[in-house]
């Protein structure tokens, strides 16, 4: 375990009071630096933080850890649940373990950094968050990414980046298959270099020239019976 | 839509722990199900003792278990009310005894039989229920769980899991089937019958006709991922073994946990958070379309 | 020229001209027919019943002065600050987009005047409508389009959308004439474009999992705003209950009848069950779980007139939600667009092309010169007019029935036309005391 700072608060979801009182903390913060101890698997752990404050979870968070983060930095010491950082506005989380179902899902801006793997649809629906996974993503990750940037270091799944809009993909390793209008785009001098700023800021190390980048076809754009098969 | 949990030792150290285990996870998916709750232990001998078939039954109204003792009084059995549950076990065959309880009781419905094999099944808070069947006394190598929120069909003893349907197997379910009336209908046909209007009654019954047909169970249940429509995370469980399946889009959870001692599957992770040995655990999701399954 | 039909000829009930046109709309463009509005086809509805008003064995109350009250509290079984409006009719969901921000504003104008609320839609909440709205519920949808923790805090009470009786289990839509810069923003999309709603929330599936997510808007919110869950009418029953068993303050049913601003016509028209139908199955998933009256009911789809809020609330719901009403409230279809209305193919009373986005009166559009056409202080006044003549109109039934509260109206105030009603709302075809499926 890491060394605890004076200043830090310490909540032990074990004790009484649980995720309830360490949220309404959170959304009115009296210290800087806080550490949960005993998440056990609860859900909603620092969901709707609104302030500058750092929360360490020292353990396998549940459902929907950091939801709606706006501005808060997150380190889940373990597994996160279904939504980690849920429709995160700013700031940063960072799982680092596994990540379940739907991390990052509908997130608006901020980093998430998953240095384990991220199961199923990871990203869907992203709308200008970044997102480095250390490992790999499970099937319809990115379904219907609207903007901002997913780095795979490991392989992607079934169905990558189905029904994408204009999400910006990078993956280093296998893709299972690419979902409908997700198509492999070139890799420009401007991608290497925001992808190189993606790896520094999730602290991997990897060559961005060994990613290939994915987005949008734009086909389904304007809806027409011949993509009848792709809706 | 429902929480499932399940634990399969590899330790035999850990065999008498079984039910303490099982009912801390129990706890961690009650949220998932307060309706009722259901569960299976395997290999408890002081519940079906060697050499015994057991039956688990819930009698039908005006009936109680002193009365099925008496009707079954020659083959010497051993009757134990929990709750809306009598398990009946007996030093005879399986099929003798569930013949036996049949023509006893003709009213009354099977919820289980085997060599090794004990399920309770009821409405109320699962913690409660939990308490009525001693889970927490339980020993044995296997067992499962399951907590309920009913979807279509009503909060009865005989619409909780597990549905055991044929001998020593369990199959609990989360998520929904959109297509379970018409293969029950095609079920129906072949001659199975049903004791439920539940939808997970359907996949339990494809399961054991499959595997009576000689499949074993990732046949049997890539069988049923061509078969079923629908939303589900299985957790099947046999005289031998364990299994974990998920529908191809996989959008109700499951989390398997692995080590040495043991093997454990539940809805999420807060169910597991307890199991000793926990932190150095393989922790992993079961992906899309994919049979996990361990033997003993 | 004489009429076809006064030249003898013969229309098909089969293949009427309107089915007609459908096939060669079909075999001309490959493309199914989206439109807005709800369900056209007649459904059993609230016109097949009646109230009994009181005679001898029951007492009227006087008009105008003895108390009759209309005020409702919505979502008090877990929030903290449940909503206290003035009438149980409020607005249902409507989104910037798909209609415009005077619309909007002119919406939470009429709203806010009589004392009611008001309901973002799928692309996220404006500062027109939160700024003029008293009361505001905020729509958590699975697209998430503009979803915004801020957002969430400002509003009044929280509506998990899971469907529309337009189109249950189908996902939302705003064609590219529609996304302008500004809807474009909010959504996060390129304008223009076709832009397709997910069917089914990104991070969460069935009841269990929803409970957790409601566990986690209510942590965002510190357990302060009312939870609404919305469905579209189908399982009705089914869907009420596991609605409460995920925590639902409030439920919303939207029958067949509620209106959409871009649906396939397929879906309008031939999936989901008419609101009639789906009251008592909400109504009774209610009372077996010992939570009517506990858990509020809000119907709409179809409402009307102040005789459809009675009747609606009669049948057990706590309020009522207006959305295609209160267009036409604030001008929609008006015969001073007539010659408009002729000339993009469509005529006044029947306009339903709401997803073109060329609506003469101005409001399904964002046409910044269509749009300008509604003033959003006369639009709200005349929304506040028609919510009150819908809350006098419902009050006058409530004491003709003998009602201090039109909460106290029940089904046995109600006798049916037809067997059809009579089946569906559960109360004795007029003059007997037949239910038919519940009496013999």
């Amino acid at each position: 375990m890491d060394a605890v700072a004076p200043e830090t608060v310490t909540f032990d979801l074990a004790e009484t009071g649980g995720v309830r009182a360490l949220n309404a903390e959170l959304h009115r913060p009296s210290a800087k630096s806080y550490a949960v101890e005993n998440p056990a698997g609860a859900h909603a752990i620092a969901a709707g933080i609104d302030a500058d404050i750092a929360v360490e979870v020292r353990g396998h968070a549940g459902y929907y850890c950091a939801g709606m983060n706006d501005g808060g930095t997150v380190t889940v010491h373990g597994n996160a649940g279904t939504g980690v950082a849920e429709n995160m506005m700013s700031g940063s989380v960072r799982v680092r373990g596994d990540a379940s179902q739907s991390a990052g899902a509908t997130a608006h801006g901020g980093l998430l950094v998953v240095e384990g793997s991220a199961s199923m649809r990871c990203g869907i629906s992203m709308k200008g968050v970044d997102i480095v996974v250390g490992g790999s993503v499970g099937s319809m990750s990115a379904f219907m990414a609207q903007a901002g940037r997913l780095v795979i270091c490991g392989d992607a799944g079934d169905g990558l980046g189905d029904s994408i809009y204009e999400a910006r993909l990078y993956v280093r390793g296998r893709v299972g298959s690419l979902g409908a209008d997700c198509v492999e785009k070139e890799m420009r001098d401007e991608h290497r270099t925001e992808l190189a700023e993606l790896l520094a800021e999730a602290g991997l190390h990897h060559d961005p020239a060994e990613f290939r980048r994915y987005g949008s076809g734009r086909s389904l754009y304007h809806f027409t019976s011949e993509h009848s098969a792709s809706y | 839509m429902c929480g499932i949990v399940g634990l399969h030792l590899r330790d035999p150290e850990l065999y008498p722990q079984l039910g303490q285990l099982l009912e801390s996870m129990l706890c961690g998916v009650v949220e998932r199900g307060p309706d009722s709750a259901g569960v299976a232990v395997y290999g408890d001998t002081r519940r079906v003792p060697d050499g015994h078939a057991a039956v688990s039954v819930l009698l039908p109204a005006g009936t109680t278990p002193e009365a099925l003792k008496d009707a079954l009084a020659g083959l010497a059995p051993v009757v134990t009310p929990a709750g809306d549950t009598t398990l009946v076990a007996a030093p005879t065959g399986v099929d003798a005894l569930v013949a036996a309880v049949r023509t006893a009781f003709p009213a009354a419905t099977v919820i289980g039989s085997g060599r090794d094999l004990a399920v309770y099944k009821g409405t109320g808070h699962p913690r409660a229920l939990a308490e009525t069947y001693d889970l927490a006394g339980a020993r044995g190598w296997q067992g499962l769980a399951h907590t309920r929120m009913a979807t279509e069909s009503a909060v009865t003893p005989e619409g909780c899991h597990p549905f055991s349907v044929g001998p020593d197997q369990c199959l609990v379910h989360n998520g929904s089937f959109s297509n379970h009336a018409t293969i029950r209908r095609d079920l129906v046909r072949e001659g199975v019958t049903f004791d439920s209007a539940n939808d997970s009654e359907v996949g339990a019954r494809f399961v054991a006709s499959r595997l009576a047909q000689g499949e074993d169970l990732e046949k049997a249940l890539l069988a049923l991922r061509e078969t079923f429509d629908g939303f589900y995370t299985l957790l099947v469980t046999s005289a031998d073994g364990f299994a974990v399946v998920r529908d191809p889009i996989a959008c109700k959870p499951a989390v398997i946990a692995e080590t040495d001692a043991w093997v454990a599957m539940a809805s999420e992770f807060r169910a597991l958070a307890s199991l000793p040995g926990i932190d150095a655990a393989r922790l992993y999701e079961p992906e899309p379309g994919k049979v996990y399954a361990w033997t003993r | 020229m004489t009429s076809p039909a006064a030249r003898g000829l013969r229309e098909s009930a089969t293949f009427d001209r309107a089915t007609i046109a459908g096939i060669q709309h079909a075999a001309r463009t490959g493309v199914y027919d989206i439109r807005g509005w709800g369900a056209k086809r007649a459904v059993p509805h609230f016109d097949d019943l009646l109230f009994l008003g009181a005679s001898m064995s029951r007492y009227p109350l006087e008009g105008y002065r003895e108390r009759c009250d209309t005020d409702v509290v919505l979502g008090d079984r877990h929030a903290r600050f449940p909503l206290h409006l003035q009438t149980p009719v409020t607005i249902a969901g409507m989104s910037f987009g798909a209609l415009s921000a005077q619309a909007k504003e002119a919406l939470g104008r009429g709203a806010s005047e009589v004392g009611t609320s008001t309901t973002t839609g799928d692309g996220g909440m404006t500062d027109e409508e939160r700024g003029q709205s008293k009361h505001l519920v905020y729509q958590y949808l699975p697209s998430r389009y503009g979803m915004n923790p801020a957002h969430l805090r400002a509003a009044d009470a929280i509506e998990v959308v899971l469907g529309q009786g337009a189109k249950p289990g189908g996902g939302g839509m705003l064609l590219g004439q529609k996304i302008s810069d500004r809807v474009a923003e909010m959504r996060t999309l390129p304008p223009g474009i076709d832009q397709r709603s997910a069917c089914r929330h990104p991070d969460w599936t069935g009841p269990d999992d929803l409970a957790i997510k409601i566990g986690e808007l209510r942590e965002i919110t510190d357990w302060e705003k009312p939870v609404y869950v919305k469905v579209g009418a189908t399982r009705t029953y089914y869907d009420v209950k596991l609605a409460v068993a995920a925590g639902a303050d409030v439920v919303v049913v939207d029958g067949m009848q509620g209106g959409t601003a871009a649906t396939q016509e397929v879906f309008i028209e031939h999936v989901g069950i008419p609101t009639l139908a789906a009251i008592p199955q909400a109504v009774q998933a209610l009372q077996e779980l010992g939570l009517h009256r506990k858990v509020q009911l809000i119907v709409s789809g179809g409402i009307r007139t102040g005789a459809d809020v009675a009747k609606a609330m009669a049948l057990g719901a706590d309020a009522v939600a207006i959305g295609t009403a209160a267009l036409v409230a604030l001008g929609d279809n008006d015969p001073q667009y007539a010659a408009e209305y002729e000339a993009i193919g469509s005529a006044a009373g029947y306009y339903d092309d709401f997803q073109d986005g060329r609506d003469p009166a101005g409001i399904t559009t964002q046409d910044p010169e269509l749009a300008a056409r509604l003033d959003p202080v006369e639009g709200g006044r005349r929304l506040a007019n028609y919510l009150r003549v819908l809350t006098m109109e419902a009050q006058t039934i409530a004491r003709a029935c003998g009602k201090a509260h039109v909460l106290h109206l029940e089904p046995e105030d109600l006798v049916a036309l037809t067997i059809e009603a009579a089946a569906m709302a559960r109360v004795p075809l007029a003059g007997t005391s037949w239910i038919p499926g519940v009496t013999r």
